[in-house]
């Protein structure tokens, strides 16, 4: 697993007076209004609220896909808000790992060269490569469909795939936007067993963008947005309650 | 990562086969242009030489006329024409001349049998053969008595022939040249096509005053051939001979010469200063051709960066830089253009070989252009590929996830 330099005392994630406007004058969309928040490492922190709360705008900004307006985001400690697009791309390969709610695979690529993708940025040699992306794809159930294109996978199994993606370069941190939004209830039940696992078992934090109770139910710590804001930000009992 | 970039490029370039092959077409019509003209071009400058040191690089003419026309020209009705003695003159009082020697030349029907053939019957001596390094393919050359008297006897050029003869003998044979009758005493060696394109094999020779007599009915002698002997320039011979024609046409000091006096160089330098001019022109509209590819690989990497805007941003979110991004689709563009320089190049020394075939010179293949082309076409995917891969590179990755 990376580690980030961070002093222990500092939280994995810190988010100061984060706000993000789109546009401007009578177009302007005030997406985040100041957003203050700390997530700590080992963390599942579920992210809920009404369509257009800026729940996706914050899990951009969160990802080092895109940059506040105004405040402060530091990362492991240190802070971002001046990294050019290169060091930012340098963060995600590093530390993050993406899932979205429509997968987003490369199409007529197979299973295995999908989730080679971002070792094949950070410069690895092949034969290493393969083995760690068959390791993944094991690891979300997948062994065997190496060599499916997302075509010939179902719905469930391409968010496996790009689970396994996520997972490939080790990262400290998954980002999922509405990963099981696109799933019946049995298909999101298993993904969200997948990422409970990695969280409690890998250490992995997770931050999720969830609109269905059942699933925020699988975070140790839920966070409503509302209008841009943190509306309300609790521990869920009833998985810290499991857990002793 | 060059490798990977590479790889990625050829699956994204075959995943749209057809595509890919319209796009490089303008390429490959440049580059093929440029190989075949470039081949062709230094088949002919090979040819052109080639026949220069057959024809014999110490050779020069005389002719009667004006300096300013060509060797082809005709003789003004005002000048006054050459005559035997002033062959004779240039042989003797000339010191760097080997041998000088008349050649009065006319087109004819030569007839054998029921074949008729037209040719080149020219009127000569014996020294023609030597001052062209001419050897003899059968049979003689003429005896004396036969070039004092301008008796009917004649040598064949060997396409005369074999249009004649076939493979028979044609020695001790009567042809008809016109009304003249003639005997075949002997044939020339195979000497092949002149840089003018005619067929040297195409003549025969009869003793010159016999073609004064029957042929043209006078005296004049209208063109000398001297070789300037070995080790002496031919602008020396030059020199010489104008010095004595000047003399003996009795051309005053501020007088223009009224005759001319032609060297093979001369004659071969024009020939290729033509076949140059002509592959620098060819070789602009090939230039045109392949801006013209170059702008169709942008505006089908501008397509292609549309299309995968999503792809793009997939590759951002999982960690690509910019300058992986802008390599993969330079790399593609480049990928795309060095494709169509192969098919281009292997074209274009195909055209080169049909065309060397065609006028019958010899297949001149330039590894310098070849390697030029490919260099070049490479230069055309950087060019012309950089600046859609930039427009790809500097995506934002939200909206190109977005996209669709
Ligand atoms: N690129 C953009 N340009 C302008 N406005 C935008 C842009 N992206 C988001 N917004 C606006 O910002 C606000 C927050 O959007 P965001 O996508 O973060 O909402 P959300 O909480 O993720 O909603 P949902 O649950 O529907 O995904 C919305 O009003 C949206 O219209
Ligand atoms: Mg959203």
């Amino acid at each position: 697993m990376n580690t980030v330099t961070a002093s222990a005392s500092r939280p994995l994630i810190q988010l100061q007076g984060i706000t993000k406007i789109y546009g401007a004058g009578d177009a302007e969309v005030r997406a985040l209004r100041g957003i203050d928040m700390d997530v700590n490492a080992g963390e599942f922190v579920a992210i809920m609220g009404p369509s257009g709360s800026g729940k996706s705008t914050a899990m951009n900004i969160l990802g080092f896909l895109d940059k506040p307006t105004a405040g402060h985001y530091f990362f492991g400690g240190a802070a971002v808000d001046h990294l050019s697009r290169d060091q930012l791309a340098l963060l995600r390969r590093s530390f993050l790992g993406f899932v979205f709610q429509g997968y987003n695979l490369l199409a007529r690529t197979s299973a295995l060269d999908n989730v080679e993708l971002p070792l094949i940025y950070q410069g690895m040699a092949g034969t290493k490569r393969r083995q760690l992306a068959r390791e993944a794809l094991a690891k979300v159930g997948l062994a065997g469909r190496e060599d499916h294109y997302p075509s010939q996978l179902s719905g469930g199994q391409q968010q496996r795939v790009a689970i396994a993606r996520a997972i490939v370069t080790n990262p400290d941190v998954i980002l999922a936007d509405e990963p099981t939004g696109n799933l019946d209830t049995a298909r999101s039940h298993e993904i969200m067993d997948l990422l409970t696992g990695l969280n409690r078992n890998d250490g992995i934090t997770i931050l999720m963008v969830t609109h269905e109770p059942d699933m925020a139910e699988y975070a140790d710590r839920m966070v409503h947005f509302l209008d841009g804001r943190i509306e309300s930000d609790n521990k869920n009992k009833k998985v810290a309650g499991d857990a002793v | 990562m060059l490798y990977e970039a590479i790889r990625l490029a050829l699956q994204a370039i075959l995943r749209n086969a057809f595509r890919s092959f319209l796009t490089v077409l303008g390429i490959v019509i440049g580059v093929a242009a440029v190989i075949a003209m470039v081949t062709v071009g230094q088949g002919s400058t090979d040819q052109v030489e080639a026949d220069v040191s057959t024809l014999g690089t110490n050779l020069l003419m005389i002719r009667p006329g004006q300096p300013s026309r060509g060797p082809g020209s005709g003789v003004g009705g005002s000048t006054a024409s050459l005559t035997m003695k002033d062959v004779d003159a240039i042989e003797q009082q000339i010191a760097s001349v080997a041998v000088a020697a008349p050649s009065n030349s006319r087109s004819m029907t030569a007839i054998f049998g029921n074949v008729n053939y037209t040719t080149t019957v020219t009127g000569t001596d014996n020294r023609y053969l030597t001052a062209r390094d001419w050897a003899l393919g059968s049979g003689r050359s003429f005896y004396e008595s036969e070039q004092r008297t301008g008796s009917s006897a004649c040598i064949l050029g060997d396409t005369v022939r074999q249009k004649l003869f076939g493979n028979g003998s044609p020695l001790g044979a009567s042809i008809r040249l016109k009304q003249i009758s003639c005997r075949v005493i002997g044939t020339l060696e195979v000497k092949g096509a002149s840089s003018f394109g005619t067929d040297q094999d195409d003549i025969v020779l009869i003793p010159i005053k016999a073609f004064q007599r029957r042929i043209s009915g006078n005296q004049d002698v209208s063109m000398i051939f001297a070789s300037i002997r070995t080790g002496i320039s031919t602008e020396k011979g030059k020199a010489d001979i104008e010095g004595l024609m000047r003399e003996r046409r009795r051309i005053g000091p501020f007088e223009e010469d009224d005759f001319n006096v032609f060297d093979m160089k001369q004659i071969s330098s024009m020939l290729t200063g033509i076949t140059s001019v002509l592959t620098g022109l060819l070789s602009a509209v090939a230039a045109v051709s392949l801006l013209v590819g170059g702008i169709g690989i942008m505006n089908i990497m501008l397509v292609s960066v549309t299309e995968r805007t999503r792809e793009i941003g997939i590759r951002l979110a999982v960690g690509a830089t910019e300058s992986q991004v802008l390599l993969q689709f330079l790399v593609e563009a480049i990928v795309l253009s060095l494709i169509g320089g192969l098919i281009g190049i292997v074209l274009g020394l195909a055209l080169g070989l049909l065309g060397s075939r065609l006028l019958s010179i010899p297949f001149a293949p330039d590894a310098t252009i070849v390697l030029a082309a490919f260099l070049f076409s490479a230069l055309v995917g950087i060019l012309f590929g950089y600046f859609p891969a930039r427009r790809a590179a500097r995506m934002d990755p939200i909206e190109a996830l977005r996209h669709q």
